[in-house]
């Protein structure tokens, strides 16, 4: 979509937008073509040894079975956490929607999470669910006889990283499908009301057919959320542990290049996710563009 | 009036903070050591600062061993590393693989003609850090070893004497089997697996972990923890985990907590641990006694090996700075500081004189069993097994390991299948390791 | 309502109400663990209501416990989190509006090839690619000063993209009079463009706070003195303990203030932040 009234300067549009092309020159595209280089080379983490070998670094990796694992356990956390996500803010965001007695000191509650960094996250759900003083886990294993110790057990530590993840989007979901549902003409509710249908009727042929662009728009972003903004969560609830249960590729990426020391490695799999993040950002243009005709 | 006065003494202050900043050389050390240890190194570098005025010692906090790590490449990288920075004993082979990063302390206390007596350290923390002929890579700091904690009141309830500590792995089998019956959640837990139950086992039992001396010869080595021995060991621990004797805790410390909490009576966890427990459980409540051994495997036990970390001077600074650097190390491996750091912390001292001082001050009377790491790694002069480990990207053979462990934990392979698979997959990391560092 | 059915409010009620419990849980907790002492928190189960050692342990966060480890009181800590969480806010906003404002209102040579620049610096987190991003920091002599650690954060997709919409949903009749009047471009976008786009600045506001305040790694990176240090870094500090039981108390209370700012942020800016997000999302 084209605006059809401009202005006609020359030179103007190049100082206004010059600030922002430089800064994302020099802090993202010089680093980065950097990084394309560095996933060819094959040396010590310190740059003393340096040895350029194609695309050595990506073979290795295309034939690394825990690179797969690591695609496969992102695959199913982004899955998880957007669908998670998404679900339990809509089913809030209809019941607050209902409600008008309290629906102020609910949302004050309810936009918490969202200010919280994810660093920190971690630390609170590693508290809470930690296996000798967490208060959850011992609920778990006092009240309902179930042994949670996200320590040892994968499963559990994916479960646990996952919903630590999702609470943490979940205000940012609520928001938007909040204000999504208030601006549905109430006048279509009435008149359906009026033809007899139920709320739950209403709710599925109504408002969540209105709700769909929000909702895709949410989809996308928590997608990405999940791909990359869960990093600090990871970091600091589980490292990606145990047994790499919970080493989601951005993760991967940081680990092995740091932890392991394996730079070039490291910079093949930004390279990568480098070019996920750029498809993604193409899809999300697309349909946004293509929603504003609508 | 009142005005340039005010003006004149701020133009002094800045004048004088200027002439002082000029005399002092500042040396950067980047560390690791968060909560209350970061007290304790702060304390030490402000000691030394306070001690001479040439030099000024600044102590900064870079995260976890991996983010000041990190922090460290991406410093050197773009020419603005830190003089010291403090990195995790895995991370010695790497360290030393990356020429022109480092600056080792035997050349840099030789450069700068600073006094240094290799034979004034205690030997395993010595040797971990030093080459094959003896000259020291990095400066060790703080180091521990893995030892034998009980708890005394656990054991009265098992009706054993809390006095008597299992020397040998059957001793423990059954102690740990009555602890059980005597109601208790589980028996025997450690910390670091790969570094208790095999690292320390290995050095224990004079069994090598890889071969060329343990890595100390050279990077194109294998490893070596699959031996009958190793397989044995695992496997009488698997069949402990069966009725709880044995119950794997996670992880790195993680497993302490089971400790700290009562569930289990006995524990293999690092000498640095000691306070952390104690202040947990109680003083009184504690034991700590050395490792137990196999006696078949061999008839009296070797010495145990360290971990922690260690200081690496990093290269690329003006000469004339590092001076500054080796009097620093001299400062800190003199017998006060060292005995202060050890009694402090729980880390062992680095040097035998520190342990002297520490005793004649009473400490090992006061708090019993903090001086067992030390006897611990002095119980017989390091063989080539047992003086230390230098693997090439060790964080991910130790990642293997404990994966490997995991799983006959979990009685998804049998003690000999799991540790096969870990040498298989272990050397696939030190062959990338080796092409790497060519 | 459309219709009255009490059943159905009241399970609304329950639904929001057991939601919100949920939800407000770990902060909960968090609050409660910074009202006890250490060996309290490291006994299972810990309490579930507030202890008496309130003041003391906020008294040792930001005065003692804090300075001894570090030489500075934390209240310098949170000082430098607001500084970055501001700078950080503020130049993005400023660099992003007239980027997008050159963008729609404009047509020149290479307008597509600058939008697309923008745009695919979307999301890769700065963990990812660290190392060349330092090393272009310290090679500028950024390294160990504010401007580091604001000026390569504030490259913004999200905020160029949020306002090209909301430029794109302004009436064209509006630049077309200002036209007609003679006002040049930069007078439009002062008198008319930024008062209407107040409500997406303080959503935007409201999210590059955030995001300022809660970066960790990279100011773990580019600054070499503790003078630098954040709230959230002060945290982190707190549980990394090596080879010891953490103080949960401390670690929690350290929590507590350090999502305080941020906090208070969204919950006295909420309305103004919905409306500016969904103001553009049309």
């Amino acid at each position: 979509m084209e605006k059809r009234v401009t202005f006609d300067e020359k030179t103007l549009p190049y100082l206004l937008v010059l600030p922002q092309i430089v800064i994302t020159l020099v802090f993202f595209f010089w680093p980065s073509a950097q990084m394309i280089w560095q996933s060819m080379l094959l040396e010590d983490a310190f740059g003393g040894n340096t040895r350029f070998v194609w695309f050595e670094n990506f073979a290795h990796l295309f034939q690394d079975p825990a690179y797969y694992r690591s695609a496969a356990i992102t695959a199913v956390f982004s899955g998880a956490v957007a669908v998670l996500g998404l679900a339990l803010s809509l089913l809030l965001a209809v019941m607050a929607d209902r409600v008008i007695k309290g629906a102020t000191a609910y949302k004050a509650f309810l936009v918490w999470p969202y200010a919280v960094a994810p660093a920190v996250v971690g630390v609170l759900w590693g508290f809470l669910f930690n296996p000798s003083v967490g208060i959850v886990a011992w609920a778990l294993r006092n009240l309902f006889g179930y042994e949670f110790n996200y320590v040892l057990n994968g499963g559990q530590a994916l479960v646990l990283v996952v919903f630590a993840a999702v609470w943490s989007q979940i205000s940012y979901n609520f928001l938007f499908f909040l204000a999504g549902l208030q601006s549905i003409p109430r006048s279509l509710i009435e008149a359906a009301a009026i033809d007899g249908a139920g709320p739950g009727r209403r709710f599925w042929t109504i408002i969540f057919p209105l709700l769909s662009p929000t909702g895709f728009f949410l989809l996308v972003v928590n997608v990405i959320y999940a791909f990359f903004g869960t990093f600090g969560v990871v970091d600091a609830l589980t490292k990606g542990g145990p047994a790499k249960a919970t080493e989601i590729l951005v993760f991967k990426v940081y680990n092995d290049g740091f932890r392991g020391q394996d730079l070039g490695g490291s910079a093949a799999q930004s390279a990568i996710l480098m070019a996920i993040v750029i498809l993604l950002t193409v899809v999300q243009f697309r349909f946004i563009e293509r929603k504003v005709h609508y | 009036m009142k005005r340039m006065l005010l003006s004149s003494v701020a133009g002094l202050a800045t004048l004088l903070s200027v002439a002082s900043v000029q005399a002092q050389t500042e040396i950067q050390w980047w560390h690791a050591m968060g909560g209350n240890l970061g007290e304790a190194v702060n304390a030490l570098a402000d000691q030394f600062n306070k001690e001479q005025s040439a030099y000024k010692v600044n102590a900064v906090f870079k995260g976890s061993y991996t983010e000041t790590l990190t922090a460290a490449i991406a410093a050197f990288r773009a020419k603005q590393n830190p003089h010291i920075v403090q990195v995790f004993e895995v991370g010695t082979a790497s360290m030393m693989a990356a020429k022109g990063a480092v600056y080792p302390v035997h050349q840099l206390m030789a450069d700068t003609k600073e006094p240094f007596d290799p034979k004034s350290f205690i030997g395993p923390v010595y040797g971990y850090y030093s080459t094959t002929d003896g000259k020291l890579l990095s400066m060790p700091f703080n180091s521990s070893t893995p030892v034998f904690y009980r708890n005394k009141e656990m054991m009265k309830k098992a009706g054993l004497d809390p006095e008597k500590a299992p020397a040998t792995w059957p001793e423990l089998a059954d102690m740990a089997k009555k602890v059980v019956a005597s109601g208790a959640k589980c028996g025997f837990t450690s910390q670091w697996q790969t570094w208790a139950l095999i690292e320390n086992f290995g050095a224990l039992h004079d069994l090598p972990f890889a071969t060329k001396a343990n890595g100390f010869g050279g990077i194109d080595i294998e490893l070596k923890i699959n031996s009958p021995g190793h397989v044995k060991h695992i496997q009488a621990l698997f069949d402990m985990t069966k009725d709880k004797s044995f119950v794997y805790g996670g992880r790195e410390g993680k497993s302490t907590a089971l400790f700290t909490a009562g569930d289990c009576a006995f524990h293999i966890a690092s000498s640095a641990t000691a306070s952390a427990i104690d202040k947990a459980l109680g003083q009184g409540n504690v034991g700590i006694s050395m490792m137990p051994y196999w006696p078949d495997i061999k008839a009296k036990p070797q010495n145990s090996i360290i971990g922690g970390a260690t200081l690496w001077v990093l290269q690329g600074k003006p000469q004339a700075e590092y001076a500054g650097v080796a009097k620093f190390f001299s400062f800190l491996s003199r017998p006060d500081i060292q005995a202060k750091w050890h009694q402090e912390t729980g880390y062992v001292p680095i040097t035998v004189a520190a342990t002297s001082v520490t005793e004649k001050a009473g400490f090992y009377q006061k708090n019993p069993g903090r001086d067992i790491a030390v006897k611990q790694l002095e119980l017989n002069p390091p063989t080539e097994n047992s003086k230390g480990l230098r693997i090439g990207n060790f964080v991910q053979i130790r990642d293997v390991m404990d994966e490997e462990l995991e799983a006959v934990w979990a009685g998804q392979k049998t003690a000999k299948v799991a540790l096969d698979d870990a040498v298989k997959r272990g050397n696939d990391l030190l062959k990338r390791f080796e092409a790497a560092n060519k | 309502m459309v219709e009255n059915r009490p059943w159905l409010t009241a399970f609304s009620h329950l639904v929001v109400i057991l939601g919100v419990l949920i939800i407000a849980f770990p902060v909960w907790m968090t609050f409660v663990a910074s009202t006890h002492d250490a060996s309290t928190m490291l006994r299972s189960p810990v309490p579930l209501l507030p202890g008496p050692y309130l003041i003391q342990n906020y008294k040792e966060i930001l005065f003692q416990g804090y300075a001894r480890t570090s030489g500075i009181p934390l209240t310098i800590a949170l000082m430098n989190s607001m500084i970055m969480a501001l700078g950080i806010c503020i130049g993005k906003i400023l660099i992003s509006i007239t980027a997008a404002f050159a963008i729609v209102y404009f047509r020149f040579p290479f307008r597509m090839a600058a939008f697309w620049a923008i745009f695919v610096t979307l999301m890769l987190p700065v963990e990812v690619r660290i190392v060349p991003t330092y090393g272009v920091v310290a090679g500028l002599g950024m390294i160990n000063s504010y401007s580091g650690l604001i000026i390569p954060l504030i490259a913004s997709a999200t905020a160029t993209f949020l306002f090209r919409q909301f430029f794109l949903s302004v009436p064209d009749e509006l630049a077309e009079a200002s036209r007609v009047d003679g006002a040049g471009p930069m007078r439009f976008f002062v008198d008319i463009l930024l008062p209407m786009s107040r409500t997406t600045i303080a959503a935007l506001f409201v999210i590059q706070f955030i995001y300022g305040w809660n970066q960790y790694l990279w100011p773990l990176l580019v600054t070499n003195h503790e003078s630098f240090y954040t709230a959230v870094m002060v945290v982190a500090r707190q549980a990394t303990a090596v080879d010891a039981t953490p103080s949960w108390n401390l670690i929690m209370a350290a929590a507590m203030l350090a999502m305080l700012p941020p906090v208070l942020v969204v919950v006295f800016m909420q309305r103004q932040f919905v409306r500016g997000l969904v103001e553009t999302e049309k």
